[in-house]
């Protein structure tokens, strides 16, 4: 077809369908993690170690439990993924969770460049010719944003995989597709963090860098826009020192680490201006001792507060007096709650009992962008593979 | 506001002690004004915890970014207050800034451009040739910066004469007749830096075709982006000019549709010049603390002028560096600077947005 060009693999794919958790695809992924971390490239890019870490043998053998008895699965045939854009290797991990259901796979890769997303795509390419059941069940494909051929990809496929947001599904579910084909869609989410104020107060000088350091990653890496970054800090037992010892902490990492681009420093300031005519009523106040660190203080939050949403380093926060409070808000649109001095149990039974429609994930700082087969309330192995039933 | 004393001294006449007092009193009661009669202003200086009472020097003095103009309808005057409502010439497709003028603001821009152009052309009206189209003036559907920028200054022209028709065609024989008109007097033009090369210069050499003018003065304004981009300084561009049109002093200014009137003109050394009316601060983007002299940063723009909407104090999205205070060579007193362009656009990463189109 016009204007594809194929990275890996061709138009000649196999679409018949292997096993879940299949020895081939295993031993595909285990021998592709020591090939990148035998690479200079993994030490130069963290995310790609990250991949290399999640591919090992004894962390597949893990997940062979999200899946009950995995022997009675095989995939569903076909997926075609639309992989994200701005975070570089996620294309891999929606690639292996549907490898690992059982599943042939085209993946359009985007097309904005990326050092490490060359080198995975060459590691996988060369450590396919060892699995020729893997490599012709295969296809890694670029194109410019073209209607005509996602349609042409949609209508073989027995499975979707659509990152990108909101704007990218409407756009896709309007292509044809088979009628038993499955999709699983990544719509526009909202993330929030929760932190005992007071557990900061006993952090030593070591932990509180750590914390500061995990936050950094879940926000900045990103530009704080990430479905799993939070954009507002709930403060459980709220403690004036405790939240300045933890911005203090913040604020020495971001500017150890995080580059700051001239047009953001305006972007950031703009929005604050913006905020304070836009939602007077409901922000308190707006902080900022420079450019690099915004944060707005919410004086009660009300539904839709999720529309408030900053980039760069820009945060809301308010002050919690039980989850109650917070539970009235929360719509379908949130994600993500990380947290810092609380107890997940207890805040997993509180979200249960409430019956939330929102909160896919509870992950401590830090964990935000860590990727998994259980990703925004989807148990992706399992979904995008077939269960046979017997009696 | 009264700016009576600031319309009668010479434009570029105070030195920095001179000017501070008087332009720090009137920037902070124009601060104080629009923040008692702006209910959006004042949102922003009450949320990001700015007390005007506090306020001890110009670096003080708030500053709000440009694109809230194209964001929200500020302006300091009630619905029948409005005089007239200009908008920014923006690009195709994007946003326009809406300034919303009173009487009073208009009559003071134009008394102020008036003052500081004729410190550069002297007092007399001189014959006016315009290098564009009638049809802006025209077209009064939109009351562009563009349009206003036109008739503003035909207040220094007479048998003003358009050079462009309604298609930007020059029109050869109606420039040729008005230069025989007026052989021996000194000519006065004015266009848009970008529209000048366009339709002028590059028509011209086209056609290999000169004017030998014995004596004029060119103002242009706008900006440079696009002649950067064919690799063309101030000085090829003056150069080119005069091949094309004769003996003619090029003069650039600076000015934001946001603060119409209070332009800053580039004098005979390349340097842009602040006037009595204007500031300019240079700002560092990670803190916005303020650049020492030679030193490049934000752009942040003070005008005595805009009485009518929070325009006084403007935080830009170009970029610039102060090159000193009251020591051009020229000879007149103010900061002046040079301006680098816009700043570079953020690359934000982040999740959204993949089945894009590059």
């Amino acid at each position: 077809m016009k204007n594809i060009e194929y990275l890996i693999g061709n138009d000649n794919i196999n679409v018949k369908p292997l096993q879940t958790f299949s020895p081939e695809a295993c031993s595909f992924l285990n021998e592709l993690s020591s090939v990148i971390l035998k690479s200079p490239a993994a030490r130069q890019y963290p995310d790609l170690s990250a991949v290399a870490f999640w591919c090992r043998k004894a962390n597949i053998d893990k997940k062979k439990s999200i899946v009950n008895d995995y022997s009675c699965r095989l995939g569903r045939g076909l997926c075609f993924h639309i992989a994200p854009s701005n975070i570089p290797v996620n294309f891999a991990f929606s690639f292996f969770f549907s490898l690992l259901s059982g599943n042939a796979n085209i993946v359009r890769i985007p097309s904005k460049e990326f050092e490490q997303v060359s080198v995975l795509i060459s590691f996988i390419k060369d450590v396919l010719e060892k699995y020729p059941a893997i490599k012709e069940r295969t296809a890694f494909v670029k194109y410019e944003r073209d209607n005509e051929i996602s349609e042409s990809f949609s209508m073989i496929a027995d499975a979707r995989m659509i990152w990108g947001g909101d704007k990218t599904i409407e756009i896709m579910r309007n292509l044809k597709t088979k009628p038993r084909c499955i999709d699983i869609t990544f719509a526009d989410r909202y993330s929030i963090c929760i932190i005992d104020a007071e557990k900061v107060l006993s952090l030593d000088d070591v932990k509180l860098k750590r914390l500061s350091e995990n936050f950094y990653n879940d926000t900045f890496l990103m530009d704080q826009n990430a479905c799993s970054s939070p954009q507002m800090i709930y403060w459980v037992n709220d403690n004036e020192q405790g939240r300045r010892i933890f911005w203090n902490a913040v604020e020495k990492t971001v500017k150890n680490k995080y580059h700051l681009q001239d047009a953001v420093c305006v972007d950031k300031y703009t929005k604050a201006c913006e905020d304070s005519i836009k939602s007077g009523d409901i922000i308190d106040k707006i902080m900022y001792d420079d450019n690099y660190l915004y944060r707005c203080e919410i004086k009660e939050i009300i539904p839709n507060v999720e529309n408030l949403r900053g980039k760069c380093g820009y945060f809301y926060e308010y002050s919690l007096n039980g989850f109650n409070n917070l539970f009235d808000v929360v719509d379908s649109k949130y994600q993500t709650i990380t947290y810092f001095g609380i107890d997940p149990e207890k805040l997993l039974q509180a979200v249960v009992e409430n019956k939330l429609v929102g909160i896919d994930r509870i992950v401590p700082i830090g964990k935000a962008m860590d990727i998994d087969a259980i990703w925004d309330g989807h148990n992706l192995v399992a979904e995008l593979s077939r269960f046979i039933n017997i009696e | 506001m009264n700016l009576e004393k600031f319309h009668e001294i010479e434009p570029y006449g105070l030195s920095k002690t001179e000017k501070e007092k008087i332009f720090f009193d009137e920037m902070l009661a124009l601060t104080e004004y629009h923040a008692s009669k702006c209910n959006e202003y004042n949102n922003i200086l009450c949320k990001l915890g700015i007390d005007i009472n506090s306020i001890k020097n110009i670096e003080e003095i708030p500053y709000i970014p440009v694109r809230l103009f194209k964001m929200f309808d500020l302006k300091s005057i009630t619905a029948e207050e409005i005089f007239k409502t200009m908008t920014s010439s923006g690009t195709t497709g994007q946003s326009v800034s809406k300034i919303f003028l009173s009487k009073e603001n208009t009559l003071n821009q134009t008394k102020t451009l008036t003052h500081i152009i004729s410190s550069f052309i002297g007092k007399q009206r001189l014959p006016l040739l315009l290098l564009d189209t009638e049809m802006v003036k025209k077209d009064r559907s939109m009351f562009s910066a563009r349009g206003a920028g036109i008739i503003g200054f035909t207040t220094f022209g007479r048998n003003i004469t358009y050079a462009l028709d309604e298609n930007m065609q020059l029109d050869i024989n109606k420039v040729e007749q008005f230069l025989a008109e007026h052989n021996d007097e000194t000519i006065l033009m004015f266009g848009y830096t970008y529209m000048i090369w366009q339709f002028v210069v590059k028509e011209l050499e086209k056609q290999n075709k000169h004017f030998n003018i014995k004596n004029g003065i060119l103002f242009h304004i706008g900006g440079w982006k696009k002649l950067k981009a064919e690799a063309i300084d101030t000085i090829s561009y003056n150069k080119r000019i005069q091949c094309v049109l004769g003996n003619v002093h090029v003069y650039n200014y600076y000015g934001m549709a946001e603060q119409l009137g209070s332009v800053f003109v580039e004098c005979e050394h390349g340097h842009m010049h602040c006037s009595n009316y204007s500031d300019i601060i240079i700002r560092k983007p990670q803190d916005f603390s303020v650049c020492p002299t030679g030193e490049r940063g934000l752009i942040q723009l003070l005008s005595v002028l805009p009485s009518s909407y929070p325009g006084h104090s403007i935080l830009t999205e170009d970029e610039g560096i102060v090159l000193g205070e009251d020591d051009c060579p020229c000879g007149r007193k103010g900061k002046y600077f040079k301006i680098l362009g816009r700043i570079k656009n953020a690359e934000i990463r982040g999740c959204s947005d993949t089945y894009e189109k590059h």
